[in-house]
């Protein structure tokens, strides 16, 4: 399947925050933009992939969706991986249009916990919230204390994700924060959950991004302005949570990994760019080895004297990322790819042949990994 | 850091959810316990009503030793549970008991300043605190 299926579009509504907007008013934005990326008229969609509001869950959301938007969709609904779920429908699509169950695919994410509610982020976690243990960051925290125990590294290696992040994000007009982050800066922020700083958490925001998806021999018939390739996709899952996990350091990022690299016929070693899920910084270290981009605990010798900004061994998240584009959890990395792939980023990196995005959701419950091409 | 040995701590007046059942009845009584599988022989925790290895629905409980190795911790130092507000800085740990099973738990009685307690052994102290006897460690040999 490898180049079968392309992103022909993508839209997105500003980010930060949007007081009063709801998420199907948000999802209708970015999908409206999406559509006229691609230049295509709205009522060629026949399928609408929608991942439920991550902040406020809801039932049949895929479908009260697209009676806002008028559609019957002939494939559709919610997917529930969280942030992995942007990923996971990008290549449903890709599988519906190439087994002929549809042909031209809307998948969307809005979320508004910035001025809606964000108890999901925050919940006390059932029989143990007893003990405090409460909040995605403190989830994190905890496997980021064993990470840098067990590599020996020092938390620099945090603060050079955060930095590149922060300084590509402040050339984005779109960024939320537009600050760039000193090493000073990132070791004087106070602590969220030790051993994680406030520069290691992902922004909290509202808004909203889409993609069309379609096969590439329909994306020239219908001259798609700029259609990338879809080159190789893959899943895993590790799903239980953090405390049970044989080592708090492994998830199933690697095996999502090989099995797009596969797909695709690439190796790390062919990769040009990349826009890794920043949730938190120590999410991005672990994400990195598990891809193969180098070997456990070697990670600095990557990411030290700017490896992961563009010019540097790695360029990573070059529209700035979770940690300074959007909170929003994901999708956003998607479209930095295809702009990459086009070679319209802000941040562009020159000759980029090749883009991988990673997508998680949970405390690195899930995984989703998308390669990108020309 | 400050730990959390709380007596004199304010209750925090919310719901905690059933604590009728048999994992806390046994606390109640002074035994931390976990389960076991009878058709495969492995253990875990938290409860469930099915062994996550075999899918067996036969399983019994089974009293811990108490002694457990710590797999990592973490110091909030923000209250997302507003009930723990005054309890900051405050820390949860997770802990593998030698006969296997991982818990959530609070570590109490550290030295002021230790920060190297990953790979350290801890032992059981239950404590009356949040209306419950709550399983919580603290370094072994170190003084109750
Ligand atoms: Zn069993």
């Amino acid at each position: 399947m490898r180049g079968r299926a392309v992103i022909a579009g993508i839209g997105h509504t500003a980010f930060g925050k949007l007081p009063g907007r709801s998420t199907i008013s948000l999802n209708m934005e970015a999908c409206r933009k999406a559509v006229a990326d691609a230049g295509i008229d709205k009522d060629s969609v026949d399928a609408l992939f929608v991942k439920v509001p991550t902040s406020r869950v809801e039932m049949m959301y895929g479908q009260k969706l697209a009676e806002a938007m008028g559609m019957t969709p002939r494939v559709g609904g919610v997917w529930d991986q969280g942030g992995a779920s942007n990923i996971s429908m990008i290549s449903f699509a890709a599988m519906a249009i190439e087994a002929g169950q549809c042909d031209i695919a809307l998948v969307t994410l809005a979320d508004n916990p910035r001025t809606g509610t964000r108890q999901a982020y925050e919940k006390p976690w059932g029989d143990d919230a007893i003990f405090g243990w409460s909040s995605v960051v403190a989830g994190y925290a905890m496997i980021a204390r064993r990470y840098l125990h067990d590599t020996g590294l020092s938390p620099d290696v945090f603060a050079d994700i955060a930095i590149a992040c922060r300084k590509h994000g402040a050339n984005n007009p779109h960024a939320q924060l537009k600050l760039p982050l000193t090493r000073d800066m990132y070791a004087d922020a106070a602590w969220v959950v030790e051993p994680l700083r406030r520069d290691d958490c992902c922004l909290v925001s509202d808004g909203a991004a889409a993609v069309v998806v379609m096969s590439a021999e329909r994306a020239k018939a219908l001259n798609v302005p700029a259609p990338v390739p879809i080159l190789g996709f893959g899943q895993g899952h590790s799903s239980c949570d953090v405390p049970l996990r044989a080592d708090l350091t492994e998830t199933m990022a690697g095996v999502s990994a090989r099995t797009a690299f596969k797909m695709a016929g690439l190796g790390p070693e062919h990769i040009d760019v990349a826009q890794i899920y920043d949730c938190f910084t120590i999410t991005v270290a672990m994400t990195l080895e598990a891809y193969g981009f180098c070997r456990k605990g070697e990670l600095a010798s990557i990411s030290a004297d700017g490896g992961l900004e563009v010019g540097g061994r790695l360029p990573l998240n070059t529209s700035g990322g979770l940690l300074s584009e959007t909170g929003m959890p994901g999708l956003q990395l998607v479209l930095e790819g295809v702009r990459q792939m086009r070679g319209t980023s802000v941040n562009q990196v020159k000759n980029a042949k090749t883009c991988i995005v990673s997508n998680q959701g949970g405390i690195m419950h899930t995984h989703s990994t998308l390669i990108l091409g020309q | 850091m400050s730990n959390m040995t709380s007596s004199e701590q304010q209750t925090p007046s919310s719901d905690w959810g059933p604590a009728g059942d048999e994992y806390w009845a046994a606390l109640d009584a002074g035994r931390l316990t976990f389960q076991r599988c009878d058709t495969c022989g492995k253990p875990w925790l938290p409860p469930r009503s099915e062994c996550p290895h075999c899918w067996s629905a036969e399983w019994r409980w089974e009293a811990a030793k108490g002694t457990a190795t710590v797999v990592s911790w973490v110091i909030y130092h923000t209250a997302f549970d507003k009930r723990f507000k005054d309890r900051l800085p405050y820390n949860v740990a997770v802990v593998e008991l030698d006969e296997g099973p991982r818990m959530v738990t609070n570590l109490v009685d550290l030295p002021e300043g230790e920060q190297d307690l990953i790979g350290r052994r801890v032992e059981l102290v239950i404590q009356s605190d949040l209306g419950r006897a709550l399983p919580r460690f603290r370094l072994s040999g170190t003084a109750p």
